[in-house]
């Protein structure tokens, strides 16, 4: 399998504050890859670094075999990378469908017909009755489900997911998982940040740990858990996880 | 749900009557010439430059995010140009007002480089300075009456039309075009692609730029177009007043302030919030334009009422409780 994402030596600073440390890792192109963590260890700021939303402060990123390390995050999703934003950022003034019409006219996809398309998205994260409605008239919820259906209408190859599990019912999370699975057979690649685990691993092929910034841990996932290192931290995430 | 779409049904047909009597008022505009008196007709030219104006300035304002308090430097630049042009380069005054424009339009290329390297009120200090700069310099150039201004020559004037009827007229009609199509044009563009983007940069710009939106280079294109648009508007304004002096092409007051006024009053981020704007500012302006400061004082306590209020303008808050919409953009799921 080729490599659709490399990262190498990927530093982030906020002033004396190291966010990103050293981060290196590589994904075959079709993996799903799950990343775990405490509050503040800096996921988010990994995707924002992949997505380009913010700039590396060292290091590189490269993007099916193109270094993307100074191309702005606009260019990126049209290269094929879309993001979900942890606190949802709908385009409140716009309907839901709307919304996704942005993402499918300036991303990836190069469909011919757009409406047919995001109708399809809008049915299959469960938003088509709210379709004409404005996004700002969504609770949070489906907030994050509109983050998932907009970053598919852009037509990722990959897809970086932030935290949508989070306040799910069971029942609910059982169903966005095979949602997720639905797209990662659809030949996307992913990368998921989740405090639910259980979702993540029904989901994910390998999994990253990161702690304060750096990679403490990554491989298979029931291995990655089993580690005694993984399971002290785990412990502050499942605590996270009560509370969230 | 049921009481949803009725009142989803009642605010269409609402709009639909809206739409009508809009159509019907300009229609009514259309021939004014016709039906007003010279004053009247005088008045009306104003109302549509101020038009043209606060839809350019919300365009810019309420959709890029991009707080510009230096409009007038494109109004001074489309005068002054559009003087030198008609005067020294012996164009028609009809060619000279776009052709004064298109150039604006270009030196709006490097002011926006400019004004562009600076963020957040940054940006809207860097607009005024610009727009002084401009004035001080038109002040400087003696062709054009330096620091004390020039008229237009009557000769020139008289080119429009033999009789002073059939100037006024031409004029009318200039302001007319000027104005309306300010409105088709932003909702033309609205409609389209490029509203998408513009409209997804207004509610989330990182969102916007994430889902492939080049943010950067749209709001660019919309500084020009609205320095274009803007510079046309200040061709025509100095056409009707026939004289320019450097304070009055470039007055912040004027051009800016006023504009500001009338699109946060209206409802910035919308395009009926400035048609709603410039009548309301046009209303008090008749009512107490001869109370002199306290005119002002008076413009001052509405906006500051209106902010208190709802600070979306009488339009966003119209709009927040009806589904009305006079210029419809949204693209529908059916
Ligand atoms: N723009 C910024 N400026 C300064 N510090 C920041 C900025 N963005 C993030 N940080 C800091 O970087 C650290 C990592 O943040 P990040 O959002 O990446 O964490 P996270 O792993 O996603 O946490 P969570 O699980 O709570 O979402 C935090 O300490 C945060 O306060
Ligand atoms: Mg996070």
């Amino acid at each position: 399998m080729a490599t659709i994402l490399s990262l190498s030596n990927v530093n982030k600073n906020f002033g004396a504050l190291t966010v990103s440390d050293d981060v290196t890792f590589d994904m075959p192109e079709g993996q799903a890859l799950g990343i775990i963590g405490p509050n503040g260890a800096g996921k988010s700021t990994l995707f924002n670094l992949i997505g380009g939303t913010l700039a590396v402060s060292s290091g590189t990123v490269q993007f099916a075999k193109q270094d993307v390390t100074r191309v702005p995050a606009a260019e990126r999703c049209r290269m094929g990378i879309a993001r979900s934003f942890q606190i949802p950022h709908p385009f409140v003034g716009m309907s839901v469908y709307e919304n996704l019409l942005v993402a499918s006219s300036f991303g990836n996809s190069g469909h011919h017909d757009a409406k047919a398309e995001c109708r399809d998205i809008l049915d299959r994260t469960g938003l088509l009755p709210k379709a004409n409605r404005p996004a700002g008239s969504l609770t949070l919820l489906e907030r994050k489900r509109l983050e998932l259906a907009r970053a598919l209408a852009s037509g990722p190859k990959l897809l970086l997911l932030d935290e949508i599990a989070g306040g799910l019912t069971e029942a609910e999370c059982h169903e966005l998982v095979e949602t997720i699975k639905g797209i990662r057979d659809s030949g996307v690649s992913i990368i998921w940040i989740e405090h639910i685990v259980h979702a993540l691993t029904a989901v994910v092929e390998r999994l990253i740990v990161i702690d304060f910034g750096k990679i403490v841990a990554e491989g298979e996932p029931s291995k990655v858990m089993a580690d005694p290192l993984v399971q002290e931290i785990y412990m502050g995430i499942s605590v996270d996880d009560t509370a969230a | 749900m049921t009481s949803m779409d009725m009142t989803q049904g009642r605010g269409i047909s609402v709009s639909v009557v809206l739409r009508l009597v809009l159509l019907a008022v300009v229609a009514g505009l259309a021939v004014a010439p016709v039906w007003a008196g010279r004053s009247d007709l005088r008045l009306l030219m104003e109302v549509f430059s101020f038009l043209a104006l606060a839809q350019m300035w919300n365009l810019l304002a309420g959709y890029t995010g991009l707080i510009s308090v230096g409009q007038q430097a494109f109004v001074g630049l489309g005068g002054y140009l559009f003087f030198a042009l008609a005067m020294f380069a012996g164009l028609p005054l009809l060619i000279a007002i776009p052709a004064a424009a298109i150039a604006t339009a270009v030196i709006a290329v490097p002011t926006g480089w400019i004004a562009f390297r600076l963020q957040g009120p940054y940006f809207a200090i860097g607009t005024w300075v610009i727009a002084e700069v401009f004035r001080l310099s038109a002040a400087q150039i003696g062709a054009l009456g330096g620091g004390s201004g020039i008229s237009l020559p009557v000769a020139l004037a008289k080119s429009l039309a033999d009789s002073r009827g059939g100037r006024e007229m031409v004029m009318y009609y200039i302001a007319f075009t000027i104005g309306i199509a300010s409105v088709l044009m932003v909702w033309g563009l609205l409609r389209s692609k490029w509203g998408l983007a513009l409209t997804a940069i207004r509610d989330s710009e990182p969102a916007a730029e994430a889902m492939g939106v080049a943010t950067r280079r749209v709001k660019f294109m919309i500084y020009v177009l609205a320095a274009f648009w803007t510079s046309l508007t200040g061709g025509f304004v100095f056409l009707q007043k026939l004289r320019i002096t450097p304070d009055a092409a470039f007055s912040l007051n004027e051009w800016t302030a006023f504009v500001i006024f009338i699109v946060v009053i209206g409802g910035i981020g919308s395009i009926e919030g400035p048609v709603i704007g410039v009548v309301i500012f046009f209303a008090l302006r008749e009512v107490a334009s001869d109370w002199g400061t306290w005119y002002l004082i008076m413009m001052g306590g509405i906006a500051i009422a209106v902010m208190l209020v709802d600070k979306r303008g009488v339009w966003g808050a119209i709009r927040a409780r009806t589904n009305l919409s006079i210029f419809p953009v949204t693209k529908v799921l059916d």
